[in-house]
């Protein structure tokens, strides 16, 4: 006996439905089918996972698909999704799993902050008719001026990241996402002047073309990682951890660990690629040190070296101790960053809000006067523009998106990454649904998004009187807080609103 | 109720000049207070200010504190830290005139001030950022006491009311200097403190200021990592900051120092000869934070000449004229045409470019 009642219905209007099967035909959880002597269609709700495939591709629109009515008794402590859960772990004695970032009703601060805008006093500055500049350099910056002996400054650095405006796309490994999701991230990121991430899962042979453009990822499984991988990348990543599910480790099913995804991993068809919750080399800070500067020596000190760790309660003193450990940058990842799978009572209750810890790595780094030797990159979630210009005026740098990229490119949130049927072509490995994802197109959707993006930052700068996105960075005064107390704010380190 | 500078961030329109001798013949600050009179409506009564170079000659070798105080038993505290750190060579009260047009003035005192030799060896710092802690010690932590002139031949005069007034309270007219700047403020607000008007100077570094930048907050939070406090919110006060760090400490010279805190675009830079790309790319990416922003037109005055610079879109008007060995920067023409109606040149510089005015046989 199935205890639980669908969530969803879908539903069909069958005036206008014309039976042409394209719902069946593109739903890889078989919710469709087509009953023959009734000339219909049918719908199995307790298969349809809400993702909008079917809805978007019916040439009528003849469907659309609805929350249920159907309830329990109400009760304000056992919700329907709290008995749902017992259920499904009554039955299968398994860990619940969940992907995409956290959806329950935690505060967003990003929507609790406002920006300021110049009136009078102060020109605002029209970015269609004069320069407004989002250019920025990641990697550590030095204050010290070293002249040669003809008085000369001498202009070299240890090795930055120039982007054009300061977003890139982040770690989703190929194995969790589609070869042709990943063409689409490298050619948008090449296009726009940008980065994107591998992730943990190495980087396909044909994609080392787009390495100018790359950032490759060591996690704790050390899956793909050899020296051409380093020596490709123009920045190396140190995944410590993952907003979505901080403190554990992944695992990637064998199912999906075939051919090319086999290959660039570098490990045997079939065999589940389980990384360990930690690195089994780093058990402290000074462990995190050596193999900041193994990577570094074995690039030739060529590479930035970025450390990813999640926003967790001691974030502060964690941020300050890898500054300390030789890294260039520091990315830190929100309780509501993304992820293709995760133990869903991990991803929904650990973590701290990516807004509080960047407010707080900020101010520490400052306060130890070691700001300026890291650079912040925060994700976990980024939304939009606004949420970028809220975020860089916090004190980031950079921001990492993952699942506003892959929304651009077709996804619809409905969250069910781990089964591996993605019917948008993108967290899937089944050929058949990974050719739905047309890089070209998807590549020209990531690369308008973030053109789009780039002109409202702009508007807004240009209404602050900003004309260079550095003098937005860590300018908190350009934010009030609305509806906060005043510990959130004290942590934010803004006014409220009328203050 | 009025809340004092630091409290609350104002912003502010102004009037600025500034004249300097190349050759260091020395004159009289009565032309400054004409020159300031005929930019009236650029203030409104809320702050004025002048900052004088090589008007104490006899005093050279020493650091001339002016220093505000509430009351006396301020002043008695504030001396036992100057007699603790400094050999105080000289003391005295700065001659005012009474006018009705000045109100509420504080007890305003000047010291001519040598580093106590045994207390400046055991702090290892050298002499200048010694006077520099000194200053930000007494700022702030003797409250109704405030350093706002701490240079070696150089002082500000600064208070509440329009600059002309304020120049003829400090009988300005009797001081000999070879540069003089000057301010007239215009604020949104109404500060009931002399601290705030301008100029604002640390060591011989003077600024006065056209402007509201809107870098502000990120400008602030980067220069308070290398150990100063902004503890006035002003513009002006981060500004010098900024030039005092930069220039002081980081050995930069002034068109350095224009390309970080008016840097060019960048695309502007990609289009310089490969060398001064490099170094232009270098320092925009290095002092990223102090890149400001927003309009301003700033006359810096420091011991070896004087530096004037518009922010890069010129937002704030700033025109420049010579005339023999002088050197006029003004808001306003008229203000210099006061002083010097034959001019031999007059131009108005483009934004972010710095003109940078040096003394005979000095580097600047």
């Amino acid at each position: 006996m199935n205890y639980i009642y669908p969530e969803y219905e879908v539903v069909r209007n069958h005036s206008r439905c014309i039976t042409c099967r394209a719902c069946e035909n593109q739903c890889a959880n078989n919710v469709h089918s087509y009953v023959e002597c009734e000339n219909r269609m049918e719908s199995n709700d307790d298969a349809c996972v809400n993702c909008h495939r079917c809805v978007t591709i019916c040439p009528t629109r003849a469907l659309k698909i609805a929350k249920t009515d159907h309830v329990f008794r109400e009760n304000a402590n056992w919700t329907g999704k709290t008995i749902n859960e017992i259920y499904k772990q009554a039955q299968s004695g398994g860990v619940l799993l969940s992907s995409m970032g956290n959806p329950e009703n935690y505060p967003v601060y990003f929507d609790k902050i406002l920006i300021n805008a110049s009136q009078v006093t102060n020109p605002s500055i029209d970015p269609l008719r004069e320069p407004m500049e989002t250019r920025v350099f990641l990697g550590s910056k030095s204050h010290d001026i070293v002249r040669d002996a003809a008085g000369k400054i001498v202009t070299e650095t240890t090795p930055q990241l120039d982007l054009s405006i300061p977003v890139m796309f982040s770690a989703m490994s190929y194995g969790s996402i589609s070869y042709n999701a990943h063409e689409s991230l490298a050619k948008a990121a090449q296009k726009l002047g940008i980065y994107y991430n591998t992730g943990e899962g190495g980087l396909h042979e044909d994609f080392y073309k787009y390495s100018k453009n790359t950032i490759v990822q060591v996690a704790s499984g050390r899956f793909g990682v050899h020296k051409d991988y380093l020596t490709a990348a123009a920045a190396i990543e140190i995944k410590m951890g993952q907003g979505a599910k901080p403190g554990i480790g992944g695992h990637l099913p064998g199912t999906k660990i075939i051919g090319d995804v086999s290959r660039t991993r570098m490990i045997p068809e079939g065999s589940d690629a389980i990384s360990p919750a930690p690195h089994h080399d780093i058990y402290s800070i000074e462990d995190l040190r050596q193999l900041v500067f193994s990577l570094k020596e074995a690039t030739d000190y060529k590479k930035p070296v970025i450390v990813k760790i999640a926003a967790v309660h001691n974030v502060t003193a964690i941020a300050s101790g890898v500054v300390r450990s030789g890294a260039d940058m520091i990315a830190i990842d929100g309780f509501r960053g993304g992820t293709g799978a995760a133990p869903t009572k991990i991803r929904d209750n650990v973590g701290i809000p990516i807004e509080l810890a960047l407010a707080s790595v900020d101010k520490r780094l400052r306060d130890e006067g070691i700001r300026d030797k890291v650079s912040l990159i925060v994700g976990g979630s980024i939304r939009s523009s606004s949420d970028i210009v809220k975020a860089i005026a916090l004190g980031a740098d950079c921001v990492y998106i993952g699942s506003a990229a892959l929304i651009a490119m077709g996804c619809h949130l409905c969250r069910n990454c781990q089964s591996g049927k993605c019917n948008w072509g993108i967290a899937t490995q089944m050929p058949e649904l990974v050719k739905r994802l047309n890089p070209a197109i998807a590549y020209q959707r990531l690369v308008n998004l973030i053109s789009a993006w780039r002109h409202e930052i702009k508007e807004m700068m240009g209404g602050m009187g900003i004309n260079s996105i550095e003098s937005l960075k860590g300018n908190r005064l350009m934010l009030r807080g609305v509806g906060l107390n005043e510990k959130e704010l004290s942590i934010l380190g803004i006014y409220h609103a009328g203050e | 109720m009025h809340f004092k500078e630091g409290e609350v961030r104002i912003p502010s329109g102004c009037a600025i000049l500034g004249v300097i001798d190349k050759s260091r013949k020395r004159f009289s600050g009565e032309d400054m207070i004409r020159a300031i009179t005929v930019m009236h409506e650029r203030g409104n009564g809320l702050g004025g200010g002048f900052a004088g170079y090589g008007i104490y000659p006899e005093y050279k070798d020493y650091y001339a504190f002016h220093v505000f105080y509430d009351d006396a038993s301020i002043k008695k505290q504030c001396e036992l830290f100057l007699d603790e750190h400094f050999d105080i060579i000289n003391l005295s009260k700065i001659p005012t005139r009474k006018m009705s047009e000045i109100k509420d003035e504080p007890l305003i005192w000047r010291y001519f001030l040598a580093p106590h030799p045994t207390k400046l060896k055991s702090s290892q710092l050298d002499e200048r950022e010694f006077v520099a802690k000194s200053v930000f010690k007494i700022n702030t932590t003797i409250k109704g006491a405030y350093v706002f002139s701490s240079g070696k031949n150089m002082g500000v005069f600064k208070a509440v009311g329009y600059p002309e007034d304020v120049g003829r309270f400090y009988k300005l007219e009797e001081y000999e200097g070879y540069c003089f700047t000057a301010h007239g403020r215009y604020p949104t607000n109404t500060p009931g403190w002399w601290g705030g008007a301008h100029p604002f100077a640390l060591l011989d570094y003077s600024v006065v200021h056209n402007g509201e930048i809107s870098s502000y907050d990120a400008n602030r939070r980067c220069i308070e990592m290398y150990g100063y406090k902004c503890t006035l919110l002003t513009d002006t006060e981060v500004i010098t900051y900024i030039v005092d760090y930069l220039h002081r400490k980081k050995g930069l010279d002034f068109k350095e120092i224009a390309s970080v805190i008016a840097a060019p675009f960048w695309n502007t830079i990609v289009n310089y000869p490969d060398e001064e790309r490099k170094k232009c790319e270098y320092l925009r990416n290095a002092f990223a934070s102090l890149l400001i922003t927003g309009p301003f037109s700033i006359i810096i005055g420091c011991q070896d000449g004087m530096v004037a610079l518009n922010d890069r879109l010129k937002l704030r008007p700033m025109v420049v004229a010579e005339k023999g060995d002088k050197v006029f920067v003004s808001t306003e023409e008229c203000a210099i045409r006061v002083i010097e109606p034959n001019l031999d040149r007059i131009w108005a510089p483009k934004g972010g470019e710095a003109v940078i005015i040096k003394l005979e046989d000095e580097r600047l």
